[in-house]
C-alpha cells in the first residue's frame, strides 16, 4: 500500500513510530500528482517548497522535539485562501499572477502545525459554480470517471484527495462547496458552524455564508483539520469565542440514541431517486445500530434557495468591486479614461458566472429593489433559522441528500444556471442558517458515480455531526474515497 | 423683489486623532512618505477583514454627549459602494439607517443672541485615499495614507439661515472637538471638512425649497463665500422664473462660484447595505455614562460663566473660550484669585497673543505658567511696577524664564511709592521749571502733563506716575 492512500490519521500514527517520514509521505503524494494530475487537474499552482517543508518536519522529528500531529502530513489549500507568496488566483483571469504577501489565518495555523501544502487547487472561478467548470485555468474531472465533473467550487480540493493527490484538503462552503464536491467525489467535507474557522485571508464571495471547511477520506481525518483551523481570530470580527475543539480526540463510533430528523423537504421529487435510496439506506443503516429515525418537515427550505442567491450575489457585488485594475490583478490594456479601464478591466476579467452574480447582486441592492429582493431574503434567512433552532429540540441532527444527483458529464450543466441553483437546495440551508453539516460518501450509483449524505447539526454541534458521521463510518468499514484505476 | 431666506445645513467630516486606525493596526498618522502607513487590510487586499478600533466609538460617543445626542448602544455598520481610484474596497464602511449619536442639539451666539441649531445625527466611518497629481507623471497617483482614518460625521438640521450662522455653527463644532481633544481639526491638512447643502425659500414660507449640495468647500472661509453665492445663484434663478434644479456642486473658491458635478437623475445608488464583516456595535450604559463623565466644561458654558461671574465683555469670553490653550490659561490664572479676571483677559487677548502670534509658540508651549502671569499681573495692580515695566517682565520670562518678583527686583523695576521721597523730586522739578508752573497756575492745566513727566524722567521711570500726578497738583494748588 503506497503512503498517499493512507488516511492522515494512519499516517501521522506511522510518522509517530518512525515508520515513514514527512519526505516518504510527500514522495508518493508527488508521484500520485505526476501520474494523475494530467488527468485530473485538480490543482493551479504546485507548492515548490513542499520538499524543503516536508525535510524541515522530519528533522524536527529527528530531533526528538513534539509536533503536532498533523505535522508532516500534505494538505492541499483551494485557490481562494490565501498563501503568502504562493498565487492565489479564485481561478480567475483576474487574479491570475496575484501573490498575497500574507497567509489567511488556517493557512498559518497549518503551517504551525508543520502541515506540508501541496499546493492550490482549481475551484469555480471566486467559487462561484459547483462543477469547478467556471474556473479560468481548466476544468477538473472526477476521478472515478474523468469524463465526469467532480462538483464544485472546491472541485479541486476534492478531487485531489480522491485521486490521492494530497491526503486531506481545505475548501470553502458559500452554499456547499465543500460537501457537494466531497460527496461527487466519494469523500467527507465538513462546513463548520458560521464563525467556528476564522475567514481572515479566505477570498470573500459571500462572506456572511461562507467558511472554510475540511475535506478528507475519513470522518477522523476531517475532524483532525478542523480542530487544527478552527478557533477564535482577533482579524475575523465574525469568528467565534470559543474553546479550542477536540473533536477528533472525542470522536465517538456508536449512533446509540442518536436522533435524526429527515426533512420531507429533502427527499421531494427534485431528488434523483438513487440518492434517495441511497440516502435512505444510509439512515436504515444507522437505525439499526440504535438511532432513532424522525420524519420531520422544514417548509421553509423551500425559500431558501432564492434567499441564497440574493443574499450571496448582494454581498458578491460588493465584495469583488476591489477588483477594478487600480493596485493590482488584471487590467485591461487599452483604455480610454477610468470609467473605461474599469469596464474593459471587469468585462476582460470575470467569467460570465461572477458577471451574472455581480449584476444580480447590483440589481438587488439597488435603491427601490433592496427592500423588495435584498431585505425580504435576509428576513427568510432569519425564519429559517428560526425553523432549523425548533427542528433542534426534537432531534440531534438533519439528514438529508448532500446533492440532488450524482455528478453530471462535463459540459452538460453549462447554458441553464438557474437550474442549477435550484440543484443547491439540500446545501445552501446550512449557509443561511450557519449551521455545521458535513457530507459522507453513502454508496453509489449505477454508474459507478459516488453519492453523499449530508449530517446538519446544530449551531456549534460539530462534534454530534461528526459523532454521527463517524458511527456511519464504522458501519461502512471505511469509505473508498480513493478511485480506483486511475 | 421678494423677501428670501437661506436655508442651510452643514455636514461636517472630522478625522479622529486616534492613535491607530478605524479598522485596523496602522498607525494613523499625517504628513508621511505616501503609502507608508498601510496595511493589507486598510488596502482591502482580497481575503482582508476590518476590526472595529473601539476608541473611535468611545470619541464617536464623547462627541454626542457634547452635542446633547441620544445614543444608539445597538448600531451597525453599512457598505456604500461606489468606484473611486482611492476607496481600495470599493466601498466605504460607514454607518446608514442607524447612527451612533442622533437628535442632538447646539447653541450657538450670533450678534450676542444665542440660537440653537439641531444635531440629525453623527455616524462613524473610514476615510478614503488621496489621489495626487504630479507635473513628472501624466497619470493620477494615489497615496492610501489616508484610508482607514477614523471619521465623524456631523449632519446638522437646515436649522442655519445665514453664512454668518454656519460659521458660528462650524466655529463651534471645532472648539468642541479641540477640547474633547479627539480631532486635530487642522482644515490645511483636511482633518475636518464641510459638505453644505443650501436652499432659499420665500421668507415667512415654511416649506423647504429644492436644495443644492456643495462639495470641496475646504475652509470655513470658503464655506461663508460659498453660501452666499449659492444663495445669491438661487435667488437670481427664483427671480427670473426658473426653477431650481437638486444637484451636487462644486465649489471654486479660487473663481468665487459653483459648478454643477452631479444632477439628481446621474445621482450615484450607493446600494447601502450592512456590512457582513463587522458585528453589531454595542456600547453598554455603563460605557456610555462613563464617556459622559469625560466631557470636560465646553466653550458656551465657559462664555457664559465668563460674562456671568468674571464680569467679562463676551467677545472676550468667546475669543478666549473658542480656544482651548487660551481658556486653560485663564482659567488656571483666575483660579488662583490673585488679580482681576479682566486683567488677565487683557493679557492673554493682548501682550500673550501677539508675541505666539510674531514667534510662532503656542499659548502654552512658553515658559509664562498660570503663576508666573497671576504674580506679574498681581504685581502690576498692586502698583508695584508700572504697565510699561510689566511689558518687559513679561519679555524676559518668556526669553529667559524666572520668576515675576526676582525678575522686578534684578532689573529694579519696582516702581518708586514712597511719598516722602516723590515729594521731594515733585519740589525739585517743581522749582526748575518756573515757567511751566506759571502757566499752570495761568489756567494751562496741561502744563500738569509735563511736569509729570519731567519727574518721570528724572526718576528714570520709576516714579509712581499717579503718585506723582497728586503730589504735583497738590504742591501746585497749595
Amino acid at each position: 500500500m503506497k503512503l498517499y492512500e493512507k488516511t492522515a490519521a494512519e499516517l501521522s500514527e506511522m510518522l509517530r513510530n518512525k515508520k515513514c517520514s514527512a519526505a516518504e509521505i510527500l514522495n508518493d503524494v508527488n508521484e500520485r500528482i505526476k501520474a494523475a494530475e494530467g488527468k485530473i487537474g485538480a490543482y493551479v499552482t504546485l507548492n515548490n517548497n513542499a520538499a524543503e517543508e516536508a525535510r524541515a518536519v522530519d528533522e524536527s522529528i529527528a530531533r526528538g522535539e513534539s509536533v503536532h500531529p498533523l505535522a508532516g502530513i500534505p494538505i492541499a489549500v483551494k485557490d481562494n485562501i490565501s498563501t503568502r507568496g504562493i498565487r492565489t488566483t479564485c481561478s480567475s483571469r483576474m487574479l491570475e499572477n496575484y501573490i498575497p504577501p500574507f497567509d489567511a489565518s488556517a493557512v498559518e495555523r497549518i503551517k504551525n502545525a508543520g502541515m506540508i501544502i501541496t499546493g492550490k487547487t482549481n475551484t469555480d472561478e471566486f467559487a462561484m459554480g459547483s462543477t469547478t467548470e467556471t474556473s479560468y485555468m481548466h476544468p477538473t474531472r472526477n476521478p472515478h470517471n474523468t469524463d465526469y465533473v467532480p462538483g464544485g467550487s472546491s472541485g479541486g480540493s476534492a478531487a485531489a484527495v480522491a485521486a490521492g493527490e494530497t491526503i486531506v484538503a481545505l475548501g470553502s462552503d458559500t452554499g456547499g462547496s465543500v460537501r457537494q464536491p466531497a460527496a461527487l467525489c466519494g469523500a467527507v467535507g465538513i462546513k463548520p458552524t458560521y464563525g467556528r474557522v476564522s475567514r481572515y485571508g479566505l477570498i470573500a464571495y459571500a462572506s456572511s455564508l461562507e467558511q472554510i471547511g475540511a475535506i478528507g477520506k475519513s470522518v477522523r481525518d476531517a475532524a483532525m483539520v478542523l480542530d487544527l483551523i478552527s478557533g477564535h481570530d482577533p482579524m475575523d470580527a465574525t469568528s467565534a469565542i470559543s474553546e479550542k475543539t477536540d473533536y477528533a480526540l472525542n470522536l465517538r463510533e456508536t449512533a446509540k440514541g442518536l436522533r435524526i430528523g429527515v426533512p420531507d423537504e429533502y427527499f421531494s421529487e427534485n431528488i434523483d431517486d438513487d440518492v434517495k435510496e441511497a440516502v435512505y439506506g444510509a439512515l436504515k443503516l444507522l437505525e439499526s445500530e440504535g438511532a432513532q429515525i424522525k420524519r420531520i418537515s422544514l417548509p421553509d427550505t423551500q425559500f431558501a434557495v432564492n434567499a441564497y442567491y440574493i443574499i450571496a450575489s448582494a454581498e458578491a457585488s460588493s465584495n469583488l468591486a476591489r477588483y477594478d485594475g487600480v493596485k493590482y490583478g488584471y487590467r485591461a490594456e487599452n483604455f480610454d479614461g477610468l470609467t473605461d479601464m474599469y469596464e474593459k478591466t471587469r468585462s476582460e476579467g470575470f467569467g460570465n458566472e461572477v458577471k451574472r452574480r455581480i449584476m444580480l447582486g447590483t440589481f438587488v441592492l439597488s435603491s427601490g429593489c433592496c427592500d423588495k429582493y435584498y431585505k425580504r431574503a435576509k428576513l427568510m434567512q432569519q425564519r429559517i433559522s428560526e425553523e432549523f433552532s425548533e427542528a433542534f429540540t426534537d432531534c440531534d441532527v438533519i439528514a438529508a441528500p448532500s446533492y440532488p444527483c450524482a455528478a453530471f458529464r462535463i459540459g452538460e450543466s453549462a447554458g441553464d444556471p438557474v437550474e442549477m441553483y435550484s440543484r443547491d437546495i439540500c446545501t445552501v440551508t446550512a449557509n443561511i442558517a450557519g449551521l455545521p453539516a458535513i457530507s459522507v460518501p453513502c454508496g453509489k450509483n449505477s454508474a459507478g458515480l459516488p453519492l453523499g449524505m449530508q449530517l446538519i447539526g446544530n449551531k456549534f454541534a460539530e462534534q454530534i455531526i461528526l459523532d454521527a458521521a463517524n458511527a456511519y463510518e464504522k458501519i461502512c468499514g471505511g469509505f473508498n474515497t480513493l478511485a480506483a484505476n486511475l | 423683489m421678494k423677501q428670501y431666506e437661506t436655508v442651510i445645513g452643514l455636514e461636517i467630516h472630522a478625522e479622529l486623532n486616534t492613535e491607530s486606525k478605524i479598522y485596523c493596526s496602522c498607525r494613523n498618522a499625517f504628513g508621511q512618505e505616501p503609502n507608508t502607513q498601510i496595511c493589507p487590510v486598510c488596502m482591502g487586499l482580497p481575503g482582508t477583514l476590518p476590526t472595529l478600533n473601539e476608541k473611535a466609538v468611545d470619541f464617536a460617543v464623547r462627541m454626542g454627549h457634547a452635542l446633547s445626542c441620544r445614543i444608539n448602544s445597538v448600531c451597525r455598520q453599512d457598505r456604500k459602494n461606489y468606484f473611486y481610484p482611492d476607496l481600495p474596497k470599493a466601498y466605504q464602511i460607514s454607518q446608514a439607517d442607524i447612527p451612533l449619536c442622533e437628535n442632538g442639539h447646539l447653541e450657538i451666539m450670533i450678534d450676542g443672541a444665542e440660537k440653537t441649531v439641531g444635531i440629525m445625527r453623527i455616524h462613524i466611518e473610514e476615510d478614503a485615499g488621496k489621489l495626487l497629481h504630479d507635473a513628472s507623471y501624466a497619470g493620477s497617483l494615489a497615496d492610501y495614507n489616508r484610508c482607514g482614518v477614523p471619521l465623524i460625521e456631523i449632519v446638522t438640521e437646515p436649522d442655519i439661515r445665514s453664512s454668518g450662522e454656519a460659521k458660528a455653527v462650524l466655529d463651534t463644532i471645532r472648539g468642541i472637538l479641540r477640547y474633547l481633544d479627539i480631532s486635530d481639526c487642522k482644515m490645511q491638512e483636511g482633518s475636518i471638512r464641510c459638505d453644505v447643502n443650501v436652499s432659499v425659500r420665500e421668507k415667512g414660507s415654511s416649506e423647504l425649497g429644492i436644495r443644492c449640495e456643495m462639495k470641496n468647500v475646504n475652509s470655513f472661509s470658503a464655506a461663508v463665500r460659498g453660501i452666499e453665492y449659492e444663495a445669491k445663484r438661487q435667488i437670481g434663478i427664483l427671480e427670473s422664473g426658473g426653477v431650481i434644479i437638486q444637484e451636487t456642486r462644486r465649489w471654486d473658491d479660487a473663481k468665487g462660484m459653483s459648478f454643477t458635478m452631479r444632477t439628481k437623475e446621474d445621482a450615484e445608488d450607493y446600494r447601502f447595505f450592512p456590512e457582513p464583516d463587522l458585528g453589531t456595535i454595542v456600547v453598554s450604559e455603563e460605557r456610555i455614562e462613563k464617556l459622559k463623565e469625560t466631557i470636560p466644561e465646553l466653550p458656551n458654558a465657559k462664555v457664559f460663566r465668563y460674562v456671568k461671574e468674571h464680569g467679562l465683555p463676551e467677545t472676550d469670553a468667546r475669543l478666549i473660550a473658542d480656544d482651548i490653550d487660551k481658556a486653560k490659561l485663564y482659567d488656571e490664572c483666575t483660579a488662583l484669585g490673585k488679580c482681576r479676571p479682566k486683567s488677565v483677559s487683557n493679557w492673554i487677548l493682548g501682550d500673550i497673543s501677539k508675541f505666539c502670534n510674531d514667534t510662532g509658540r503656542s499659548i502654552l508651549g512658553t515658559p509664562l505658567t498660570a503663576e508666573k502671569l497671576a504674580g506679574l499681573i498681581a504685581e502690576t495692580e498692586k502698583g508695584r511696577i508700572s504697565s510699561s515695566a510689566a511689558k518687559t517682565v513679561f519679555r524676559v520670562i518668556v526669553d529667559e524664564g524666572g520668576e515675576p518678583c526676582e525678575i522686578i527686583e534684578r532689573l529694579g523695576l519696582a516702581q518708586n511709592s514712597d511719598t516722602e521721597s516723590l515729594k521731594q523730586l515733585a519740589a525739585e522739578i517743581l522749582a526748575a521749571n518756573e515757567k511751566s508752573v506759571s502757566d499752570y497756575k495761568n489756567g494751562k492745566k496741561n502744563a500738569l502733563g509735563y511736569l509729570v513727566g519731567q519727574c518721570m524722567k528724572a526718576s528714570g521711570g520709576r516714579a509712581n506716575p499717579e503718585i506723582i500726578r497728586e503730589l504735583l497738583e497738590n504742591l501746585l494748588n497749595g
